[in-house]
């Protein structure tokens, strides 16, 4: 039995939920004995393939580095997992837009059904996953012999990212389809960490009332050295970017405090952090739903209670 | 340009699921069902282009039981041209659907698929890139802007670190996200119009596919609860807490 890990990287580094993806595949491994490998797929990727190389139980790295997997478009990126697919029992990624996007696309060329958002290895064929926006609990047992899946990130440890030292093998480019091309992209620039592996996250909603004041949001962020995330609502209406939207349809999140700043929680933003260890939420309406998941609840006006969180923490910390 | 639009009947998104207390699945029974959300996005994008006179004529799909009708007549309603029931009582994963949706096609020819992203009930969202795939057409999933010019779109996409525009060529498979416009609702007279607009029925056999499950369910399961609710009286006292209590700062 063999699992290949898909990694999600910049080029230079791995992001941390390829090690998250690890786990689960020590998991899966852990019911079915074997090799534990890692695809490293872009353009100009020798550093993400040595970060790849020293992860912890990888025991083999393979660097697909080309033009075509530049900007990882999924019809030139499911042709190389397809060839890949023939020597691995599973393929395991990170769930993320970029597996999302690829793995449906390798399980329709290869005849078979992938499952998405793995949260648990029950056995090697048995898993689970949240449906209905995680009001629900499902496990699947897949019955394709080859196993295609991609795991949440938040449901698993992160593998050691030091410790091993894996050999990196080159792979021959399967070429560029010419069905699609990159254009162009706008990604948010940020010294904090990712929101899908911050160890904090402070999010606003509708009630932050613009863009502007998510600054305040900011300068809390920065004290707990946190991750900023927004509700569907605060996105839709434009205050910040589509990805800091946390929730079923945005990024899910559960890091060790999640801090809600104007958020009614909706059920579709409870989906994406109601796995966050500690909750804390700031609305001025009591009745908000969000205050049913809080471990602490603070029922105040945010526009007065940020501010003076502002300051409690400069005398905490 | 013809466009064909995949849709599916879902749970309404705002009722609260509850699980069969036998864990073999939800409960469907007198619930409200309506067109899946990220579905009622793709329609309106076609009958926008419909509108924009860039698509010659909307044509809607569904895959699923006979009340999946009902559902086809709502993107009737919303402007779609003439509506396709694939019908099966199976239960249909996503591989068995583009599996359908490539028998359909193949018999429509369609220069354009939109659907959603995915759907609200499994949320596997895959239904797109495996259709996509099937048919050896380009692909443009998460959608928030679509454009036409010669032979391509130019397409905007979400994704986990901001945007990201591609061009792709047609025939394409594209699938549509929450901001890629806002769903009209249906007016009476388009509702009663709808009611005339042709719906063809076809089946799985019709279209030369097994829908087997390749999944197998095992279980449905509430997820752990949680044990929420308590209140401080200030900041502080929430600063307290945080540090001394839980740990966390």
């Amino acid at each position: 039995m063999s699992i290949l890990v898909i990694a999600e990287h910049d080029g230079g580094a791995l992001k941390p939920a390829t090690l998250n993806a690890v786990t689960a595949a020590k998991e899966i491994a852990g019911h079915s004995d074997g090799e534990l490998h890692m695809l490293v797929a872009g353009e100009g990727v020798d550093a993400a393939a040595e970060a790849a190389a020293k992860v912890e139980g990888v025991t083999k790295v393979l660097k697909a580095d080309d033009g075509a997997y530049a900007h990882l478009l999924a019809e030139n990126v499911a042709p190389l997992l397809v060839k890949l697919a023939e020597s691995y029992d599973y393929l395991v990624a990170p769930s993320g837009t970029f597996s999302k996007n690829v793995m449906p696309r390798v399980g329709a060329l290869l005849d078979l059904q992938p499952l998405t958002d793995v949260v648990a290895v029950e056995s090697a064929d048995s898993f689970v996953r949240p449906i209905y926006a995680g009001n629900a609990l499902a496990t699947v047992k897949m019955g394709d012999a080859r196993k295609l899946i991609t795991v949440r990130a938040t449901a698993f440890d992160a593998a050691a990212p030091e410790g091993g030292s894996a050999a990196i093998e080159a792979v021959e480019s399967t070429g560029d389809s010419g069905k699609s091309s990159y254009v162009g992209s706008e990604l948010t620039q940020s010294e904090r960490p990712e929101l899908t592996s911050a160890r904090v996250v402070i999010s606003g909603g509708r009630g932050m009332q613009n863009g502007e004041n998510f600054a305040m949001l900011e300068k809390i962020a920065d004290k707990l050295g946190a991750a900023v995330g927004a509700s569907r609502a605060a996105v839709d209406a434009g205050y910040v970017p589509n990805d800091y939207q946390v929730g079923q349809t945005g990024k899910v999140v559960a890091p060790e405090l999640y801090i809600a700043v104007g958020i009614s929680g909706a059920i579709q933003h409870l989906a994406g952090m109601k796995d966050s260890k500690v909750i804390v939420a700031i609305n001025k309406d009591e009745e908000a739903p969000i205050f049913q998941v809080a471990d602490y609840g603070l029922v105040a006006d945010l526009f007065q209670a940020v501010p003076e969180l502002e300051q409690e923490l400069d005398k905490a910390l | 340009m013809k466009v064909l639009v995949a849709i599916k009947r879902v749970i309404d998104a705002y009722v609260k699921v509850r699980v069969k207390s036998d864990g073999s699945g939800v409960e469907t029974q007198n619930v409200k069902m309506s067109m899946n959300p990220f579905c009622e996005i793709a329609v309106e994008e076609a009958v926008r282009m419909k509108e924009a006179g860039i698509a010659s004529e909307v044509v809607v799909v569904s895959c699923g039981q006979q009340n999946s009708q009902e559902t086809i007549r709502t993107a009737l309603a919303m402007g779609a041209d003439r509506g396709i029931l694939v019908q099966s009582d199976a239960e249909l994963q996503p591989l068995a659907i583009a599996k359908l949706l490539k028998g359909v096609v193949e018999k429509e020819q369609p220069e354009l698929v939109l659907m959603g992203k995915q759907a609200v009930d499994n949320d596997f969202n895959q239904t797109g890139q495996m259709l996509s795939a099937l048919l050896d057409w380009s692909q443009a999933t998460f959608a928030s802007k679509i454009e036409k010019s010669d032979g391509k779109l130019t397409v905007t996409r979400e994704i986990d670190g901001g945007l990201e525009t591609i061009e792709v060529a047609l025939p394409a498979v594209v699938t549509a996200d929450l901001r890629l416009n806002e769903p009209r609702y249906a007016s009476l007279p388009n509702i009663m119009k709808a009611k005339k607009k042709p719906i063809d029925t076809m089946s799985a056999e019709d279209l030369g596919v097994d829908p087997s499950p390749r999944l197998s369910v095992v279980k449905v399961s509430e997820p752990p609860a949680r044990q929420g609710g308590a209140k401080v009286g200030s900041v502080a006292e929430l600063v307290e807490k945080l540090k001394n209590e839980a740990k966390v700062i």
